[in-house]
């Protein structure tokens, strides 16, 4: 039976490093090995320009759907390895155009030699292979000018290989070659996003979720944990925060007016976060704030909130409309998630009229009849930190002896 | 016992029973209450949801829990009619589908939709060419199964699909009752729209089934009420019962792994055998047909007391599908395939499970042989 042998993965944006390259390559290959964590046979390779990941026997559909999320990887290209003989050359270049993920109408073979024994000319090799697919599938021509499809046969000196198609996967860079930070998650649609955009460009990111039962209910919390757990799936790790905040939440509601009760909040919130942040040693927050969105995201707001740190807050969504952010969470999945009808801590306590336009010598003197230390303090301590990794997952399936 | 009436129900794996116990026993919430208690009840739901979705390499958003095979056809055809009869009123199906595929369109027929059944060549196989023949501008709807019940046929489910996929405004229905876990089918890659399962056929209980329903696809619902399953089938989730489907779905894929092999030797084998003895005509397909299920006939001979002989040595097997079995109706799709209301008025079907062994054919085998020739006895006197 043909099998697909291996998958070669191209480089992003690592090409474009020059003396630092190894170090991303490390990380990648060490990403891509948590991704495939559940293929203990597969084998990965890192070259300088590519990776190749060998099969073994593992479904490369399967391998390929998850490196498809992997960042740091451009694209992926499904390879077999044959026998050098031209029968079992042109069975498998038909059985891979066969196996393609997308269908396609016209072909051309480029066939390589670098085994100069192989008593086949590439000239040879061409009319062979392609005459045979042309034979074998219905509806398929050759343009040999714009193809949709340039088969690549590559004699070597160990066996025959057959490639060429050529998956788009999802650039970026290698999660943790960009340092690390918190990313605030409230369960909603922007936030985890925002946390993927980030990862995208290489950083590693564990998420902080204020919690306060009873006001908001059990589900609400899965909820996020199902949100963190899919953030997961992109590096096979994530570490989920949960900062008990009911205490400091009565606390804003007796002591700050009405309309400042929001800003307040942020302002808490921005504090609790950013001190986890110095404990976790990242070193910076990601939200999933967007300009003028709601009425903490306006830029008078930012201005007032961000008043507590000058750690860097990162806004990956900042610039974006909320249909561009509905599309980017359908393709990563969270969308079905957190549209889910529970409401989080930001809902419940909303005022009716937050101020848009809070400004910081009124917060700053609202504020300042309470000492919110000693609470800030007891919500960190007693912080919950779930940790998400595929190695776990399968230790967990223990409890799941129901299915 | 030997049981060969795999294809009428399925013995259910112990630790699907186990599950069903344990939900039944823990968690016994409403999966729409508010509280935590039911929130457990919806938890379980989700993985259940996700399990058997990521078993049908599909999304969970596309898994709709049903009572079983028949309710998930009629949600599929009836649901698909009613939504889209603003876009035509013809639907296409073939004319050896089961009863819960056939009689919906029959009620369609009512409500004012022309209904095309397909005719089967000699295999039991439909024509894809007649198929295209036979779509039209109004055609909503093909119902096609994968494996016929009766003879075990398999159908050309991803010809179809590629055919279909040509008119976006025809749904594809496949029930795939009898196929999931003995003959492969990627859903993707038939471009299916709508697929039937039933619990009880593959280990599990009876009373649960799923419809697999594409995502963007409507149906009109057939039971309205709370909205649960996503408004497409309103009433409390059964946890336990979907919580056992997930497992016997993993438990039988798992089966068929490791068992497939030998049972399309037992198949073969036991076809091989049944062949040899006179007067017995097999009406199976020797290519494309399933693993499970044979076919044949003994023209002359009553069937029923054919199954009842077999029976007095513990083998079951049943005369045509179970479902038509009582009424003492012939075999429709042996009818359908040419075969003669000789051939389809004698039917036997006997059907597979993975854990048969040769010993158990060798038995069988010896047992049919010895029915015909006592059977034979009587009729000759």
């Amino acid at each position: 039976m043909i099998k697909f042998d291996h998958i070669v993965v191209r480089y992003g944006e690592i090409t474009l490093k020059k003396r630092n390259r190894k170090g991303f390559i490390t990380q990648l290959k060490k990403n891509v090995k948590n991704a495939l964590m559940d293929y203990p046979n597969v084998r990965i390779e890192a070259q300088h320009e590519r990776m190749y990941i060998h099969l073994n026997g593992a479904g490369h559909e399967e391998v390929i759907e998850r490196l498809k999320k992997v960042y740091g990887i451009s694209s992926l290209s499904p390879a077999l390895k044959v026998e050098k003989e031209i029968p079992a050359i042109q069975e498998s270049a038909l059985f891979y155009i066969n196996h393609l993920s997308r269908d396609i109408a016209t072909f051309k073979i480029d066939a390589k030699r670098a085994d100069k024994t192989f008593p086949y000319s590439t000239y040879d090799l061409n009319g062979l292979v392609g005459g045979y697919c042309l034979q074998h599938k219905e509806g398929l021509k050759v343009d040999v000018h714009n193809p949709d499809l340039k088969l690549r046969v590559e004699v070597r000196k160990d066996a025959a290989y057959i490639t060429g198609e050529k998956i788009a996967a999802a650039g970026g860079l290698p999660i943790g070659s960009s340092g690390s930070a918190m990313l605030m998650l409230s369960g909603g649609i922007d936030s985890p996003v925002a946390g993927f955009l980030t990862m995208k460009r290489g950083v590693e990111i564990e998420c902080v979720h204020f919690y306060s039962p009873p006001f908001t209910s059990e589900r609400s919390k899965q909820k996020v944990i199902d949100l963190a757990e899919k953030l997961s799936e992109v590096n096979g790790r994530m570490v989920l925060h949960v900062v008990p905040f009911t205490e400091i939440q009565k606390l804003i509601q007796k002591q700050i007016p009405d309309n400042y009760t929001m800003t307040t909040t942020r302002r808490l919130m921005l504090r609790v976060t950013d001190a986890i942040r110095e404990q976790r040693k990242a070193l910076a927050i990601v939200t999933g704030e967007s300009l003028g969105q709601v009425a903490s995201q306006t830029m008078e707001s930012m201005y007032t909130i961000n008043e507590v740190t000058n750690t860097p807050i990162l806004r990956p969504l900042l610039a974006m409309d909320k249909t561009e952010i509905i599309e980017i969470a359908e393709r990563i999945g969270t969308h079905d998630i957190s549209i889910r009808p529970f409401e989080d801590c930001c809902t419940v306590f909303t005022p009716a009229n937050p101020k848009t336009k809070p400004r910081r010598e009124k917060v700053n003197h609202y504020e300042s009849f309470t000492d919110f230390d000693p609470y800030i303090q007891e919500a960190v301590e007693k912080t919950e930190t779930i940790i998400f990794s595929s190695k776990d997952k399968k230790k967990a399936e223990a409890v799941e002896e129901l299915f | 016992m030997i049981y060969l009436d795999n294809s009428a129900t399925t013995q259910p794996y112990p630790a699907v029973l186990d599950s069903f116990m344990k939900v039944s026993t823990g968690f016994w919430g409403n999966p729409s209450s508010l509280h935590g208690f039911g929130g457990k009840a919806e938890q379980l739901l989700a993985k259940a949801r996700e399990q058997a979705a990521s078993l049908l390499k599909v999304n969970p958003v596309e898994i709709i829990f049903t009572s079983g095979g028949s309710e998930s056809n009629n949600l599929a055809i009836k649901g698909a009619a009613l939504q889209y009869q603003g876009r035509g009123k013809h639907i296409i199906t073939s004319s050896i589908e089961h009863p819960s595929v056939l009689n919906p369109t029959e009620q369609l027929k009512e409500l004012g939709f022309e209904i095309t059944l397909l005719p089967v060549d000699e295999l039991g196989r439909v024509n894809v060419k007649q198929l295209k023949e036979a779509i039209r501008e109004d055609t909503i709807l093909v119902s096609i199964m994968h494996i016929n019940n009766e003879t075990g046929s398999i159908q050309p489910i991803e010809e179809i699909g590629k055919l279909l996929k040509q008119y976006p405004k025809t749904l594809f229905h496949v029930d795939g009752v009898q196929g999931f876990s003995k003959v492969d089918l990627s859903l993707a890659d038939a471009h299916v729209d709508l697929y039937s399962l039933s619990g009880h056929k593959i280990h599990g209980l009876k009373g649960t089934g799923l419809l697999y329903k594409r995502d963007g696809v409507k149906l009109s619902p057939l039971i309205a009420g709370g909205n649960q399953e996503s408004g497409f089938r309103s009433g409390t989730e059964s946890v336990a019962g979907a919580v056992s489907l997930a497992k016997a779905m993993r438990l039988v894929t798992e089966e068929s792994k490791s068992s497939l092999g030998k049972m399309k030797e037992l198949h073969g084998y036991a076809m091989r055998r049944l062949a040899t003895i006179d007067g017995l005509v097999i009406n199976t397909p020797y290519e494309g047909a399933a693993p499970h299920i044979i076919n044949f006939s003994i023209p002359g001979l009553k069937s029923e007391a054919f199954v009842h002989t077999l029976e007095d040595e513990e083998i079951y097997v049943s005369t045509t599908s179970a479902c038509s079995s009582k009424k003492k109706s012939i075999s429709h799709t042996l009818l359908q395939m040419g075969k003669g209301e000789k051939i389809a008025g004698s039917s036997i079907r006997i059907s597979l499970h993975f854990g048969l062994e040769k010993t158990d054919i060798d038995k069988a085998v010896a047992a049919v042989e010895k029915a015909i020739q006592m059977l034979s006895e009587v009729n000759k006197r």
